[in-house]
């Protein structure tokens, strides 16, 4: 094979012993300059991917992964840039590519598919042209003929039905899965070598999520395209690559195979991630039999090392001791026949909950499971009265929630809290975290200045926060350190329910263990009630008791979260497990 | 999972020195920075500008010498004024020349300050207080409160203020006062600070934080005043400082156009239009109170601006 490269003619030798990686990082560094001067972002990283292999980075945010691919296709954001080392791509070192040399690689080389398929795709123009443009812009097709016939070639490829029809829609008209379908298919459109996958599936459901990463894998595999992809997912990336490099703050912790470095990870950050990934977590438990077992399993394991705060195994077998007691006790909050009806200005009503009835023991935790538009937020706030239900009663410590108003209501709230999924959106940011705390005590009217400032001494140290936090505002913490604070409100006024709607989802995951590990403590110390609202089956097998999956307002089905787990009854509950990452992962121990 | 039998040599499992890549504690917490939020970091970025230094000591001394014109000037602006000096140059004790009635230019400057600042004043606490009851009122409660107040501010935009008040200020000129001016200024000017604030409540009150506090059972009024406004109120007070030199603008627009303050009332629009019958022979009488004007509204506007990049975390950012 003959191709060239620089403007000499360069042999290549078929899969052999000297055989050239399609990508080679050597030393990559990558600074960005701020007021304090220049931050390296990515600091003297190294990786080789051979044609055909698939590879993923796996770290958390800030860890560097994105800007690595963002710097492989030149395409970095603000101030930053590569002050440092080379990318070789088929033995040509783009960090000295000209602008216009970078131009043609993209597309025609090296394909992307970006993270958002809601924001990627521009609005006011339809699918069929913004792939057309693709085409163009990599000189594969001319004549408009041709290019049409390639843009339906292309999203047939990339799983789109009835793609000449689909040509005319905008993208408003597409759902996350197929608009992420469209971006799929741009990347390949002009049949790179390389394709880098930014987070390609992280905005979109669990199911969805699945099919997709089904479909690039054979599609890739098809066309012998090598894969770069980036996800924050251990378990998703060993699932998907065959390789793994994992980065830490700028730097490769362990790269290698995903097999080995996933049964025998050595750098202790790796096993940090191991112990966290609730992906990870849930396979062990559901591969062991029981969380007892799998946690006798972790005993002599790397990820035991890794510290109890973050390993969800110890955390589900504390939750699982805890609980035994509880198993009897009567209904905190009890749900019958909960409808609520949208009135959609022109298009007539919409069933956003559709007569869910459940009770949830006191003392426990039920997990109400379901992707975007299920409906488990809406029922999270009629539950909270922040929505009013259209009919269906809810009934809370005895009394029905429709029927109570104004001082009983008032009374009722400071027995059921919530907490948001958003950390960034829950706080006040004008407002110092003692006054944030201390908001519950002072609205109802809870003791005087003193007790109330020892009261949020007490929370703090509740929720692990230092008590000098007291005086600070939300914009100096980070997004785990928010969350806590907004357990901290919650419990204030000793609620016996809490509320948790997609409370661990924005965070990462070592940050999302040490929550849901401080969650299962505060409530064997308290003995809390939670409903815990969530997309991520894999959370709730370490976090809760009982299950009901809902899908499209209903509730399909309703069980202990190891009846759910072990015995599925619906097909959708099957799906949704199915989709958990690290199915096919052969665990360690 | 993808089977690993095509892994290279050099693709073998490697493990960084944990020397050269140390864990650091999940999540710590670092104290060690003082205390800040919006307002306080907007602090810090002002403080290190000088065109805030600069607008701030400029305003200043316009204050004081509203406040205490004596302290300036000993010469009176309207009873030592002899025809004989009349368009004169600067002469001792009178550093800056004589009006067209002989009055002293720069004595008529400092007296006239306390006018324009007193509109400026009175008209941007008229537009504040309006547009801050309207516009937080139709954004936050929404529904038939915010239809009824939102046409009202439509009606009130789709006039421009300056044409409403000359002809409130012609139909009412017997009653001709600094009150009358602003009020006639205020009334149409503050449907723009009441649409920016709408939005920046509809903005907010979606907030996770609102929701966390009627969680609560905190009071929908308490929520407004102690969480949405406060989150919504920064572009306010930048238009608001911007306002104040518009309405000050507008104020010596009126009196140039005659149907400001009486003439006996000393103003810079007031001298500025006495002065320009005779533009030709004597530019400097209309210049010099039109030069005082110009100071004091671009010191008004030069705050607003960096104010208004000051509270903008992301403008602060890129510079």
């Amino acid at each position: 094979m003959t191709e060239t490269v620089n403007g000499t003619k360069v042999q290549r030798t078929s899969a052999g012993g000297d055989e050239r990686p399609l990508l080679e990082i050597k030393d990559l560094q990558v600074g960005f300059t701020t007021q304090d001067g220049l931050v390296k972002a990515v600091d003297g990283i190294n990786l080789t991917l051979y044609r055909g292999q698939s590879l993923a980075i796996v770290g958390e945010s800030g860890s560097g992964k994105s800007t690595t691919a963002h710097a492989i296709i030149n395409l970095l954001p603000g101030t930053g840039h590569i002050s440092g080392g080379q990318i070789l791509l088929d033995g040509q070192d783009l960090t000295k590519a000209s602008k216009h040399d970078m131009e043609a690689i993209r597309g025609r080389k090296i394909g992307f598919v970006p993270q958002d398929p809601m924001s990627n795709l521009n609005p006011v123009w339809s699918i069929g042209f913004q792939v057309e443009e693709a085409i163009k812009a990599n000189g594969i097709a001319t004549g408009r003929k041709e290019v049409k016939k390639r843009a339906i070639e292309v999203l047939n490829q990339a799983g789109l039905a009835d793609a000449d029809r689909r040509l005319r829609q905008f993208p408003h008209q597409f759902s996350g899965g197929m608009r992420q379908r469209v971006l799929i298919g741009m990347g390949l459109a002009a049949d790179p070598q390389l394709l880098i996958a930014d987070e390609p599936t992280s905005a979109l459901d669990v199911t969805v999520q699945r099919v997709i990463l089904d479909h690039l894998e054979s599609l890739t595999r098809e066309l012998g395209t090598t894969l770069l992809f980036i996800t924050h997912d251990l378990g998703l990336a060993a699932e998907r690559a065959e390789q793994l490099v994992v980065m830490y703050k700028g730097k490769v912790v362990e790269s290698g195979p995903s097999a080995e470095i996933l049964q025998n990870p050595q750098h202790p950050y790796t096993q940090r991630l191991v112990a966290a990934a609730p992906s990870l977590a849930s396979r062990r438990i559901q591969s062991s039999g029981s969380i007892a077992a799998a946690e006798s399993s972790m005993q002599s394991d790397a990820g035991h090392a890794a510290g109890e705060a973050i390993d969800l195994i110890a955390t589900a077998e504390a939750r699982a001791e805890a609980m035994e007691a509880a198993a009897t006790a009567p209904p905190a909050i009890i749900v019958e026949n909960l409808t609520k009806v949208f009135k959609i200005r022109g298009s007539g009503e919409f069933t956003a909950v559709d007569e869910v009835s459940f009770e949830i023991p006191k003392g426990t935790t039920m997990a109400l499971v379901g992707e975007s538009g299920s409906g488990k937020s809406t029922v999270a706030k009629m539950l909270l009265k922040l929505e009013d239900a259209t009919s269906g009663k809810i009934v809370v410590g005895g009394k029905d929630l429709a029927s109570t108003s104004g001082r009983e209501l008032f009374e009722l709230r400071s027995r059921m809290q919530p907490v948001f999924q958003d950390p960034y959106g829950s706080l006040n940011p004008l407002r110092n975290i003692g006054n944030t705390i201390s908001e519950p005590l002072s609205t109802h009217g809870y003791g005087t200045k003193a007790t109330r400032r020892n009261r949020v001494f007490e929370l703090l140290d509740q929720v692990s926060l230092p008590r000098t936090l007291i005086s600070r505002y939300p914009n100096e913490l980070s997004g785990g350190q928010r969350q806590r604070i907004a357990i901290a409100r919650a419990l204030a006024l000793k609620p016996e329910i809490v509320v948790l709607d997609e409370a661990v989802s924005a965070l990462d995951v070592l940050v999302q263990a040490q929550i849901l590990r401080l969650l299962a403590d505060l409530q064997s110390e308290l003995g809390l009630t939670y409903l815990f609202i969530t997309h991520d089956l894999a959370v709730v097998r370490v976090i809760a008791d009982h299950v009901c999956v809902m899908q499209r307002g209903k509730i399909v089905e309703k069980a202990t979260t190891d009846e759910v787990f072990d015995n599925p009854r619906e097909q959708y509950t099957r799906d949704l497990l199915a989709a958990i990452p690290g199915a096919g992962i052969e665990l360690g121990a | 999972m993808p089977s690993n039998t095509n892994t290279r040599p050099d693709q073998q499992h490697y493990v960084a020195p944990i020397e050269e890549t140390p864990l650091v504690a999940i999540d710590s917490v670092k104290t060690d920075g003082k205390p800040s939020n919006l307002w306080i970091d907007a602090w810090h970025d002002v403080r290190k500008r000088p065109m805030f230094w600069i607008s701030s000591a400029l305003i200043l001394l316009v204050i004081v010498v509203a406040l205490a014109p004596g302290l300036f000037t000993q010469v009176p602006p309207n009873n030592d004024c002899q025809l004989a000096n009349s368009n004169g140059g600067p002469a001792g004790g009178h550093p800056l020349g004589y009006t067209k009635q002989g009055c002293d230019i720069y004595s008529r400057i400092i007296h006239g300050t306390s006018t324009s600042l007193s509109v400026g004043i009175i008209v941007t606490v008229l537009v504040a207080v309006l547009g801050i009851v309207f516009g937080s009122f139709a954004g936050f409660y929404g529904g038939w409160i915010d239809a009824v107040l939102s046409r009202l501010g439509d009606i009130f935009f789709s006039i421009p203020y300056i044409l409403a008040a000359v002809v409130i200020m012609s139909v009412f000129s017997q009653y001709a006062s600094v009150w009358v001016i602003s009020l006639a200024i205020g009334i149409f000017a503050w449907p723009a600070t009441a649409r920016v604030l709408r939005a920046e409540i509809l903005r907010v009150k979606n907030a996770d934080f609102v929701m966390a506090a009627t969680a609560l059972g905190v009071s929908r009024f308490r929520i407004l005043l102690r969480h949405v406004l406060p989150n919504s109120i920064a572009p306010v007070i930048v238009i608001t400082t911007i306002s104040l030199a518009s309405a000050i603008v507008a104020e010596a627009t009126l009196s140039f156009l005659g149907v400001g303050l009486p003439s006996s009332t000393m103003s810079w629009g007031n001298d500025i239009s006495a002065a320009q019958t005779d533009l030709r022979s004597a530019p400097q009488v209309l210049i010099l109170p039109s030069i005082a004007l110009s100071v004091t509204v671009l010191s008004f506007i030069m705050l607003g601006e960096v104010i208004r990049d000051a509270l903008d975390p992301k403008a602060r950012a890129e510079r």
